[in-house]
């Protein structure tokens, strides 16, 4: 297995990248910082990788994605699965109050998504095989007033998504959109805990095996689809009045 | 999966504290800038409150879970502190190598194995974990990150094995592991009738078997006084059975705090009975996986909760082997007078392995293991007294398990604790620290 890792530093991505080193893939990492990076990859030396190459990119230049998808697809000597999981979570009270700083915001999490999936999209589809993973989330589906600038986002790259895995299901490659819903992970390390967050080890094993089997859409842990179920439901004039 | 930064257990119970997780090894956060002291937190397996920082602020070391480099030849590994004993295991044992020692549980870091100097039941071959630790990083509050080993920082190094996490912040570690034939151990359970025939046992144990242990029914006096049951094994050479696997089964889980009267003298006695008739010979012989043998409390999740809310108390004490037997029979016969009743006891004689830290507690001599469920003075009159004969005999209490003890009582354990103290951080700190050093909330 031939596996790319887009946000490799990303606590869920990495337990991701886990259950792939167990079973000894070869690994591309993509992140932003080398530190980090080569933490990261000594872990999956550790635990069985064929083999991790790392590669630093900041992946808000949309001018590096070309060259870090043909320099993983030159040392791995091919792509066979690639998870993509970079993104910041943002502040959406300081965000708002500025035109720049919500389209940066939106920049990260869904137009730098949507141009390494439209080139990862060419190379699977030539390749007519393999299995093209994003994160996506719960908060994707549903515009809050806490955390609409992340959410749009998210909803536009689930939407991207729909739209790629419907083209790329005529060749047999998997497109899988993964859902998750509240994570303990740096991303939320600001947040008080309750029993609704989840582990990203027991996350991190869901979307692999998800990845294996070629499944569309996962909610990660899976109560998350009953909960989203009934929230996409909640008539607007009565949501609009609800603090979310 | 809320995290209640509690100790195991829950009793005392520490307010006002912050959590700070520590993600990166290599970005750890600014120690100045917090407010107050700081203290690692790992998973909350110290019974008391070694682990708490009240009105501190607590550094969350569980995502340090990262492995660094394996050297599958020597049995030499390098993780970050977090990683877990559990997690570890599943790595290690297939590929031959086990933990050099192990405590009771193996839901504890690599950090607080160290900090705590844990011991197990092959103590009187291997010594204390901190035996087998070859070097580790340490963040000081200053912003140094110092490598100690036995020859590199030096001092330091003796000072965080056993260090109760107040030296500093313990990054990563390396160690070496020990080689084992296969996951199973070849076991033995031998009855015994009183505390006599442990000790004969025991000195006929030590030389060929590697793990030793003992349960004690602390509930019996009279001629009972001190039966139990021996538990003794070695690694299976038979093992890697086909089809087979150790994996960890957890049976249970604690569905809630049961109500405080569950565990009662009757309830405690029943049990004790049913414990010891069921060895039905003297001795019995078994293969069995390494996780029933070396964790059976794991086996229940939450097993701390059967306690109730109010929680309980841990009483580990060492007193010297060498003078005489009759500190252990007196403690016994005190605690089966007093009719509080100790569910779970656990007896073993310790090695003459030197331990390495300052502040290490295993020492020659035979260690007990009791716990008492929480219900006010009435246990802690008990186990003041208990400190009483436990100094007498110049004996010394496990830290790692107190809740209570005084500052007296300290200073007769650790007697160097002064020494010690020249190494602590100035930004770190416990609530059991403070406690048993006297001092106000410090940390500036």
């Amino acid at each position: 297995m031939k596996v790319m890792i887009i946000g490799a530093t990303s606590a869920i991505a990495h337990e991701v990248s886990r259950c792939f080193a167990a079973d000894n893939a070869a690994l591309f990492l993509v992140a932003r910082n080398a530190e980090k990076l080569a933490a990261a990859a000594d872990d999956l030396n550790v635990l069985g990788a064929a083999k991790v190459e790392t590669y630093v990119a900041d992946l808000a230049d949309l001018n590096t994605h070309a060259a870090l998808i043909e320099a993983a697809r030159q040392t791995l000597g091919g792509i066979d699965a690639v998870l993509i999981a970079h993104g910041a979570l943002g502040d959406q009270k300081t965000a708002q109050q500025s035109v720049s700083a919500t389209l940066e915001l939106f920049h990260i999490n869904a137009t730098s998504y949507i141009s390494l999936i439209t080139l990862l999209a060419n190379h699977f589809e030539a390749q007519r095989q393999g299995c093209l993973a994003v994160i996506g989330s719960v908060a994707g589906e549903r515009g809050r007033g806490s955390n609409y600038i992340y959410g749009a986002a998210k909803g536009a790259v689930a939407l991207f998504m729909g739209g790629v895995r419907n083209r790329l299901a005529k060749v047999g490659v998997s497109v899988l959109t993964v859902k998750p819903g509240f994570v303990d992970t740096p991303m939320t390390a600001h947040m008080k805990k309750n029993a609704l967050f989840a582990k990203p080890a027991q996350v991190g094993k869901r979307i692999y095996a998800a990845m294996l089997k070629g499944e569309d859409i996962l909610y990660v842990p899976s109560f998350w689809m009953l909960i989203m179920l009934i929230i996409r439901n909640i008539p607007e004039r009565i949501f609009k009045r609800l603090n979310l | 999966m809320s995290r209640s930064y509690q100790s195991w257990g829950n009793y005392p119970k520490a307010r006002n504290q912050r959590v700070i997780p520590v993600h990166w090894r290599d970005a750890p956060p600014d120690l100045q800038a917090v407010d107050g002291s700081v203290l690692a937190y790992g998973y909350g397996r110290s019974y008391g409150d070694s682990c708490l920082n009240e009105n501190g602020t607590l550094l969350d070391i569980t995502p340090l879970n990262r492995y660094i480099a394996f050297d599958a030849e020597r049995g030499l590994i390098r993780c970050e502190s977090g990683v877990l004993f559990a997690d570890l295991l599943q790595y290690i044992v297939p590929r031959g190598w086990f933990l050099p020692t192990t405590p009771g549980t193996k839901y504890v870091s690599v950090g607080g194995a160290i900090a705590n100097d844990v011991h197990g039941k092959n103590h009187h071959v291997a010594g204390t974990f901190g035996r087998h630790v070859t070097r580790f990083e340490l963040l000081r509050s200053d912003g140094s990150r110092l490598i100690c080993s036995p020859t590199e920082n030096a001092e330091l190094f003796r000072a965080t094995i056993g260090g109760l996490g107040l030296t500093g912040l313990i990054l990563w570690a390396e160690f070496r592991l020990r080689r084992i034939p296969g996951p199973y151990i070849a076991q033995q359970k031998i009855r015994f009738g009183n505390i006599d025939e442990f000790f004969a046992i025991s000195d006929d144990s030590d030389k060929d078997y590697e793990y030793t242990v003992a349960w004690v029914d602390c509930v019996s006096g009279g001629n009972k006084l001190g039966r139990g049951i021996f538990i003794r094994g070695n690694n299976a050479w038979h093992a890697r059975l086909p089809n087979k696997s150790a994996a960890p089964k957890t049976l249970l889980t604690a569905p809630f705090d049961l109500p405080s009267f569950a565990l009662n003298l009757h309830t405690v006695r029943a049990f004790n009975e049913v414990y010891y008739r069921a060895l039905l010979s003297k001795v019995q012989r078994k293969i069995v996986p390494y996780d029933p043998f070396f964790y059976p409390l794991d086996m229940i999740n939450e097993w701390n909760r059967f306690y109730g809310k109010a929680g309980f108390l841990q009483y580990q004490f060492v007193v010297p082997y060498a003078r005489d037997r009759s500190a252990i029979k007196e403690i016994l016969r005190q605690i089966s007078a007093s009719g509080v009743v100790s569910f779970l006891a656990v007896l073993k004689v310790f090695g003459d392995v030197e331990s390495p830290g300052m502040l290490s507690f295993p020492r020659p001599g035979v260690t007990l293991a009791l716990d008492f469920p929480y219900r006010g003075a009435p246990t802690l009159r008990l186990l003041d007294r208990l400190d009483q004969i436990v100094r007498e005999c110049g004996g010394a209490l496990y830290p790692a398990k107190d809740a209570r003890m005084s500052p007296q009582m300290f200073e007769a354990s650790f007697p160097n604790w002064r020494a010690f103290s020249q190494y602590v951080d100035p930004k770190f700190s416990s609530s059991f620290w403070r406690r048993v050093t006297g001092q106000a909330a410090s940390g500036k």
